[in-house]
């Protein structure tokens, strides 16, 4: 495969489990500085495409490429440091441990085993952490337990813990499930504003949040693209309307 | 002055404190030394329930071999000592003298090559460090880089206790077998057996156990110890933060091998022999019996459940002697279904809100309406488990 100047690069991806075609032949490109939207039926293989990306499932063939870097055969830790950040589907947070902690632990240093035991919470990293609670709104939350959040804001928390490691792809599955209306409005500003310098994913069923943020939209159906393009166009597409806006 | 205050502070030592003063000053002044120095074996398991607190408490890998890295820390410390305790001279009745006993009654006419660097205090007592990390460290990198967990890696910790002492009892020109390593004398000279020795290798025990629970508490607050909690929460979240996440497990499992192995030398000094039944599988679980009563998130809990239950071991198994295993298993099932934290939850559950509550009636009754610190924040250190600050300082 030849270098491009996208950030990400999917080309002829597929994975089966058991035969089945979870992803088939899947070909995407995503500019640096693009917000991309994949919405599409359940079953459509969504999550997985992005399970791929960030490696928690392994591609039975073709080519993942960030930033012209071959990631198919990467382990997990080494394409985070790469610049790949995702959020799961169920808000994945340390119940356990304070906002604070949640996000210093997230902090992109100290990554080693030596490195953690010599790490040290300067200056430096509290104003990150300071930073990044204001932009997800916990700032006055930071000595709050994260199991005792509302179910927003633990997802609010986990896009925090990614922007600390300032990823230049994000990628966020079903970000705003479970949030009450006010919520929603809060997080649809979100991605607008953490999108420089970065590409980002969205997965969303959402389809007013949708159209409120997308540069461009991805309908996946069955494990392939069925349209592409910006949203009024694809909204209009009879193939998407039959298979999932429905008429 | 002031460091060592805040020191204290910083890492919640008081509780520390508290043990030193128990096993320094009180026991040695209240018990005889026979009784001290059975005190003095039981810290020698502490050193693996402490282990265990890290590995298992924070790690959350439950590791049922725990007594395989004290055997080996205790069979290289006894090995050294055999070979003090076989000079040619007392041993001149055997037909190859200079070499010990067990390996004359099995044929056995020079010393093995294994044995050999046990010759060197110096290298053995690298050994006895070494050996036990390094085991751990393939076991648990060959488990871990493959991300077998749970349940899985309890059964083959289990799996490996039984080889080892298959193993050693097996081997009996090289092992001493079943009967293990007997008549331990001295050290480079040193008559371990008297009174004044026993004394001083027990606080050489209880001052090795207070700097490896300090080390441990420093690993705790540190980024390490915060990244092993969460590791236990979310394992995957861990991951894709960008951390190798096997590699810090490795970490942990290496480290109470070696603190298992310091516990298995003192044994062996303290006690004078070291025999397999300190190796299998009972002995292994017995010691998270230790840790689970004394409570796996708490290094001290973990110190007094060693003591407790080995107390209760003695007094029992003196009058009953057939119904202390009986006793020991209903005392896990009872603990981890009652209070899955042991002695140091129940401490943080109810001693510690009780006395607060008490200082602070205290307190209003001297002081009328005092600024009462937020209640939220109280309840969110209550219900934290015992040596999880809720905020690191």
């Amino acid at each position: 495969m030849s270098n491009t100047d996208f950030a990400l690069a999917v080309e002829d991806l597929t994975v089966s489990f058991d035969g089945f075609k979870a992803i088939d032949k899947l070909t995407l490109y995503i500019d640096r500085n693009e917000l991309r939207v994949i919405i599409g039926p359940n079953g459509a293989g969504k999550t997985t495409l992005l399970d791929l990306i960030c490696g928690k499932t392994k591609a039975s063939g073709g080519s993942i490429k960030f930033k012209n870097t071959e990631l198919t055969r990467m382990a997990e830790h080494k394409r985070v440091r790469l610049g790949i950040g995702r959020k799961f589907q169920t808000p994945s947070i340390y119940e356990n441990l304070s906002v604070f902690q949640n996000l210093e632990v997230s902090y992109p240093a100290g990554r080693s085993v030596f490195g953690a035991l010599a790490f040290q919470c300067t200056e430096a990293v509290k104003a990150k952490v300071q930073e990044v609670a204001t932009d997800v709104r916990l700032a006055d939350r930071l000595d709050t337990e994260a199991g005792l959040l509302s179910h927003g804001q633990k997802q609010w928390l986990e896009i925090g813990m990614l922007l600390m490691q300032e990823p230049e792809l994000l990628m966020l599955d079903e970000p705003i499930a479970g949030m009450s209306a006010r919520e929603r409005e809060l997080t649809a500003e979100l991605p607008q504003r953490i999108c420089t310098d970065r590409a980002v994913i969205v997965i969303e069923h959402d389809m007013e949040f949708v159209k409120q943020i997308a540069h461009k939209v991805t309908v996946m159906h069955q494990g392939k693209i069925l349209a592409e393009g910006p949203m009024d166009k694809v909204q209009a597409d009879e193939r998407v309307i039959d298979v999932y806006l429905g008429h | 002055m002031n460091f060592i205050k805040a020191s204290i502070l910083r890492y919640k030592l008081w509780s520390l404190a508290l043990l030193v003063l128990l096993l320094a000053v009180v026991l040695p002044l209240t018990l005889d030394i026979f009784r001290l120095n059975l005190v003095g074996k039981y810290l020698t398991y502490a050193f693996v329930a402490v282990g265990l607190v890290m590995v298992w408490g924070y790690g959350g890998v439950l590791s049922l071999g725990q007594g395989v890295f004290f055997g080996l820390g205790g069979y290289a410390m006894a090995m050294f000592l055999k070979l003090e305790a076989s000079d040619p001279i007392t041993t001149k009745i055997q037909s190859t003298p200079g070499i010990p006993d067990f390996m004359d009654w099995n044929q056995i006419t020079a010393l093995p090559l294994m044995w050999l660097p046990f010759k060197s205090l110096a290298l053995t007592l690298i050994l006895v460090i070494a050996v036990p990390t390094l085991l751990a460290w393939i076991i648990s990198y060959a488990m871990f880089k493959r991300r077998v967990g749970g349940v899985y890696f309890a059964i083959i910790t289990q799996a490996v206790a039984l080889i080892v002492t298959v193993l050693i009892i097996g081997q009996q020109g090289y092992t001493g077998g079943v009967n293990g390593m007997t008549d331990l004398k001295t050290l480079a000279g040193w008559d371990t057996r008297t009174d004044s020795a026993k004394y001083i290798l027990y606080y050489i025990c209880v001052a090795l156990l207070v700097a490896s629970i300090l080390l441990c508490r420093w690993i705790q607050v540190s980024k390490l110890g915060t990244l092993l909690l969460a590791m236990r929460d979310k394992e995957d979240r861990v991951r894709f933060s960008g951390y190798d996440v096997s590699n810090f497990k490795v970490f942990t499992f290496c480290l109470a091998a070696a603190l298992s192995g310091i516990g298995g030398a003192l044994f062996s000094l303290q006690v004078g022999f070291m025999s397999p039944s300190f190796v299998g599988i009972v002995p292994s679980i017995e010691m998270v019996i230790f840790a689970a009563v004394g409570g796996r998130m708490s290094l001290v809990g973990a110190v007094y459940g060693t003591l407790l239950v080995n107390a209760g071991k003695t007094l029992f198994s003196e009058s009953f002697p057939d119904l202390w295993l009986f006793l020991m298993a209903a005392l896990f099932i009872g603990v981890t279904m009652a209070f899955p934290m042991g002695l140091a939850g129940l401490w943080e559950s109810h001693i510690v809100p009780w006395w607060k509550g008490r200082r602070q009636a205290l307190r209003e009754a001297a002081a009328p309406a005092p600024a009462a610190p937020p209640a939220a924040a109280r309840a969110d250190d209550a219900s934290l488990p015992d040596g999880v600050s809720s905020q690191r300082i």
